[in-house]
């Protein structure tokens, strides 16, 4: 029948990149506001609805992650780096559906009301606790770092595929279709 | 570079590409690491600027590091109608909704004496039929007597009573002034003001501009005032009959009847400063009664709801928005910083008791 699909379909790399520009600019937002006075409010104003947004399209995407299977890995990946680029794609997802869950929770706790935008704005889903505040607070700020590093271990990945080992790992993701005698070619070829 | 056609990378060829790695991922940390503050140790930031309210007053575990002295009060705003030509906001349709606040004297001493010349504040919660809350903290100075946070991070540090006079060192007050002639001209008008005998016959001053749209979506800038409908009386010059006779003097109050008061709107013309809450809007100002609140529950903050609300003044319901005024962005981030840090601790109990509070309450 047909060979396996060489790149993820068209709309799980919408999703992707989609939802790498909201991730960036969320970590970027977040770390500025909590050091910030003059654009505070702009930045949270911005952080509560994109998070938000974040939280949504995860659950989009999980979904479609598994109705739509990744192509297969280059063969040049080992067992191991197989593993651990599963592993830190579960981190991802795991970390976008948790972060702005634990945000939405930190300020149901606080009573802080959850504007989107407007009069939009969300339910509180905790109870009203200092207790929980305060464990939800720090929370956020900890899995935030987490994400940004996780996120700097991804793309450090995806670049040293790039440049050094040179499989096509960064085709399967690429915005634009790729052709099929340009695709991950190194499954056949191998590097030892 | 396709496929089969790979070369193996040359050693030099791979420590460039390396290195290029090496390069992007430092680029992107120090973007995050920049963003975060920590090339900037010296900036301003709320944790910084609530470090010097604890640097100035002490760390009282549990309290608010400004206003930490107050009671929590309840009752309701009843709108007159007044409002809703200027604002879309539901709070302005006619009817009532239900408010919470706190009466407070500034300040991060839960124990102070009150003294007349105290700044009182009074942070409102209004709750909306729609789910929406407007909150709002007010003080009874006519005019802040700074313009950024910046200045008042200073004035602040300035103030820090001297261990032996207890009282601000002269020289550092006279230094800040000199370099901030509008908080001397604040202060004038600080200083003009007639001090009422209380809580109840005070005046409580919005002071922060903001944005007022309404349903056609005209915009106008706008400050807020609550004047009191209980009679002024002067404070009396005398020492201050009691440790906390400002607190006891409400309680009694609201005891005997509801205090009142009328939330006043200020429309602001083209030309009168939003980004300046030391100085005050020429005094012709159209001003618009949009309704009245009625407080006629008093509770100490061990028990009252009050105490859990921070009084961030951009918790704001759709048809306010903020204006350029550069505080309350600032208090808002400072607020979050103080309140994080409070309800992460044990609380002693407050200065004004339940017991104090009692009564029919």
């Amino acid at each position: 029948m047909s060979t396996p699909r060489r790149q993820f379909t068209a709309f799980s790399r919408l999703l992707h990149w989609t939802m790498a520009a909201m991730v960036l600019t969320m970590l970027c937002i977040g770390l500025a506001m909590v050091v910030s006075l003059g654009s505070y409010h702009v930045l949270v104003s911005i952080h509560r609805p994109l998070g938000i947004a974040i939280l949504i399209l995860v659950v989009v995407r999980f979904v479609n992650r598994l109705l739509n299977p990744p192509p297969p890995f280059p063969a040049s990946m080992s067992p191991t780096e197989r593993l651990g680029a599963t592993a830190s794609e579960l981190a991802m997802y795991g970390l976008m559906f948790v972060l702005p869950l634990v945000g939405w929770g930190m300020l149901s706790a606080a009573r802080y009301p959850v504007v989107l935008f407007g009069s939009v704005h969300l339910p509180f889903i905790l109870p009203q606790s200092a207790g929980l505040y305060s464990f939800l607070r720090p929370a956020h700020t900890i899995l935030a770092y987490v994400f940004a590093l996780t996120f700097m271990a991804h793309f450090g990945a995806i670049l040293f595929h790039t440049l050094i080992v040179r499989d096509g790992l960064l085709k399967r993701m690429v915005p634009w279709n790729i052709r099929p005698s340009e695709a991950a070619s190194a499954d056949h070829t191998g590097l030892g | 570079m396709l496929g089969a056609a790979r070369q193996p990378l040359g050693k030099v060829s791979a420590l460039a590409r390396l290195a290029v790695i090496g390069v992007a991922l430092a680029a992107v940390g120090g973007t995050f690491a920049y963003l975060g503050g920590w090339f900037t140790p010296n900036a301003l930031t709320p944790a910084r600027f609530t470090d010097a309210f604890e640097h100035v007053d002490g760390v009282h575990a549990g309290f608010r590091r400004n206003h930490a002295k107050g009671v929590g009060v309840s009752g309701v705003f009843e709108s007159n109608g007044n409002g809703v030509r200027l604002s879309e906001a539901v709070v302005f349709r006619p009817g009532r909704v239900p408010v919470i606040g706190r009466f407070s004297l500034g300040g991060g001493q839960p124990y102070v004496g009150d003294t007349p010349d105290a700044v009182r504040g009074l942070g409102l919660q209004f709750s909306l039929p729609d789910g929406e809350v407007w909150r709002t903290a007010m003080i009874n100075l006519p005019v802040f007597p700074v313009s950024t946070p910046e200045a008042f991070y200073q004035l602040l540090i300035a103030s820090k009573p001297d261990p032996v006079t207890s009282k601000p060192d002269p020289a550092r007050m006279e230094a800040f002034f000199a370099r901030h002639p509008g908080s001397v001209k604040a202060l004038a008008v600080i200083k003009s003001q007639p001090v009422s005998s209380g809580f109840g016959n005070s005046t409580f001053h919005g002071l922060n501009a903001f944005r007022f749209s309404n349903r056609a979506g005209d915009s106008v800038p706008v400050r807020w005032v609550m004047t009191p409908m209980q009679p002024f009386e002067a404070a009396s010059p005398g020492p201050p009959q009691g440790k906390n006779f400002l607190f006891d003097g409400l309680i009694a109050a609201i005891h005997r009847r509801p205090l009142q008061w009328r939330l006043v709107v200020i429309i602001g013309q083209p030309g009168d400063p939003t980004n300046d809450a030391s100085v005050a809007w020429p005094a012709e100002r159209q001003q618009v009664d949009v309704g009245t609140v009625t407080l006629d529950r008093v509770e100490s903050d061990e028990t009252s709801a009050a105490a859990g609300i921070n009084f961030d003044p951009l918790v704001l319901p759709a048809g306010i928005t903020p204006s350029d005024d550069p505080l309350p962005s600032a208090r808002s981030a400072v607020y979050s910083q103080s309140f994080t840090r409070r309800v992460g601790e044990a609380k002693p109990p407050s200065a004004i008791t339940p017991a104090d509070v009692g009564g029919g309450n």
